[in-house]
């Protein structure tokens, strides 16, 4: 519980913040590219909602994440494996892995996809704003193009991508934290360590879950 | 009573420890010395199982400890108590939960029974008011007195402790081995301590072994250290002017 109110009440700030602009600004580059007369300026509002579903909301919500959560994962496993926490929890006949390391895989499992939501929900409001303010299309077309031809594959693939992505800064972070060798500035490369090879692997499936299931 | 036999260790192509054998019996405080590299910690960490040794055996009263897997572990670890050289207290948990930590993980006492025998391990080592501080709200002698307390929780028969001195006052330092014999003869632990405090070895060394170049150099007493040849055991322990001059009164 302490791990998921980290993960999720304790990301849930920068996730707004990001979202928002991020809806803003995919709205308002959409609507200036599809200047021609001939494209509804709808058609906006539904590539800004494919967009946002199925690529800025999950990805970058967890590039973001790594940074917040993976480091701060590493470093409190990094640190407990210098100052020889770790082993007195083997000394005592705990399986350290599974005690430090397992509730943190089920609060990335868990929370991610609720940042997620969160994140997307807030990445449409935000193009809505950005409509309002800039009028760079009609509030109401945009809210027309977000309902136009939805296809509900895409929501799948947003939950896929956030479950993956949870995964994978967890369990990349705290392997990197657990495994560390040293004193402080060991800790602080491990938790580089970490957020690098999140990134590269939050790349690398997106990749894969989109090629997979589109 | 704790056997290690033939105990090897290598790490690549360095081999730190090179066949110790040795006994540590119950209620006797047991001092590994040496200098640094030495192998002390070592060897400490094989005879916990922290590290595999290479080569060799520890056996926990007659339980060849090992070659046993994780799970077969579990009931001799219940019966160990460990003191590290940084206290390795939980950072996360209050001093009452740290004492309680192993009483959660091997005992069905009811919550009160725990806080019950953790406040009676903190008045055992003088920290009677200090349940609901946080580690980093002690001192660094605190902290050590802390990690006795959580050590002897269980009623631990082996209790090992890794430089209790390091970092601590004389003053401090005496404090704590005296709490550190004073246990052990209470409860009749097997006591093994790791150190290169000549103020530990003389005042609380019932059996001492001198690890240097990873060999066992030297075992004997507190008693016996001041009347040795052994030089390389005298050249570690009088290295300094005062112990020159201490040995000379002997």
């Amino acid at each position: 519980m302490r791990e998921m109110v980290s993960v999720g009440v304790g990301s849930l700030g920068i996730i707004c913040i990001i979202s928002v602009f991020i809806g803003a600004v995919a709205t308002i580059q959409v609507a200036f590219q599809l200047a021609s007369p001939l494209v509804p300026k709808s058609i906006a509002g539904s590539i800004s909602r494919d967009s946002t579903i199925l690529e800025f909301s999950p990805t970058i919500s967890a590039l973001v994440l790594a940074g917040r959560v993976g480091s701060s994962m590493a470093s409190e496993i990094g640190t407990m494996r210098v100052t020889e926490q770790i082993d007195a929890l083997e000394i005592m006949g705990v399986n350290a892995p599974g005690y430090l390391i397992a509730p943190k895989i089920i609060a990335g499992i868990s929370m991610v996809p609720l940042l997620v939501i969160i994140s997307v929900i807030l990445g449409l409001t935000g193009g809505y704003i950005a409509c309002i303010v800039t009028g760079s299309i009609a509030p109401t077309e945009y809210i027309a193009g977000l309902q136009d031809g939805f296809n509900s594959v895409i929501v799948t693939v947003c939950a896929v991508k956030a479950v993956v992505y949870g995964f994978l800064i967890t369990s990349i972070c705290s392997y990197n934290g657990f495994y560390t060798e040293g004193g402080a500035l060991e800790v602080g490369q491990s938790a580089t360590r970490g957020v690098v090879y999140s990134c590269i692997m939050i790349l690398f499936a997106d990749l894969m879950v989109s090629s997979l299931l589109l | 009573m704790i056997e290690i036999k033939d105990v090897y260790k290598t790490f690549g192509e360095n081999e730190v420890l090179k066949g110790i054998s040795a006994q540590f019996k119950p209620g006797q405080n047991n001092l590994i010395i040496g200098g640094s590299g030495s192998g002390k910690t070592t060897l400490l960490k094989c005879i916990v199982g922290l590290h595999e040794p290479t080569k060799g055996t520890v056996l926990f009263d007659n339980q060849e400890f090992t070659h046993m897997n994780f799970e077969e572990r579990v009931p001799i670890r219940k019966e160990i108590g460990m003191l590290f050289q940084n206290s390795a207290l939980f950072d996360s948990m209050t001093v009452e939960e740290n004492i309680m930590f192993p009483l959660n993980l091997f005992t069905d006492q009811s919550l009160s029974e725990k806080r019950d025998r953790a406040n009676f391990c903190l008045e055992r080592v003088n920290l009677k008011d200090k349940n609901k501080l946080f580690p980093s709200e002690l001192s660094g002698g605190m902290k050590k007195r802390v990690g006795i307390a959580r050590a002897i929780s269980m009623q631990p028969k082996y209790l090992f402790v890794d430089e209790p001195n390091s970092g601590l006052d004389p003053k401090t330092s005496i404090l704590i081995d005296e709490l550190i014999a004073e246990l052990t003869e209470e409860y009749k632990i097997t006591t093994v301590i790791v150190t290169h405090d000549m103020n530990s070895v003389m005042g609380i060394g019932d059996h001492i072994i001198f690890l240097h170049q990873g060999k066992k150099w030297w075992e004997g007493s507190n008693k016996e250290i001041a009347h040795t040849d052994n030089q390389e055991l005298n050249d570690f322990v009088f290295a300094s002017k005062f112990m020159r001059a201490a040995k000379s009164k002997l």
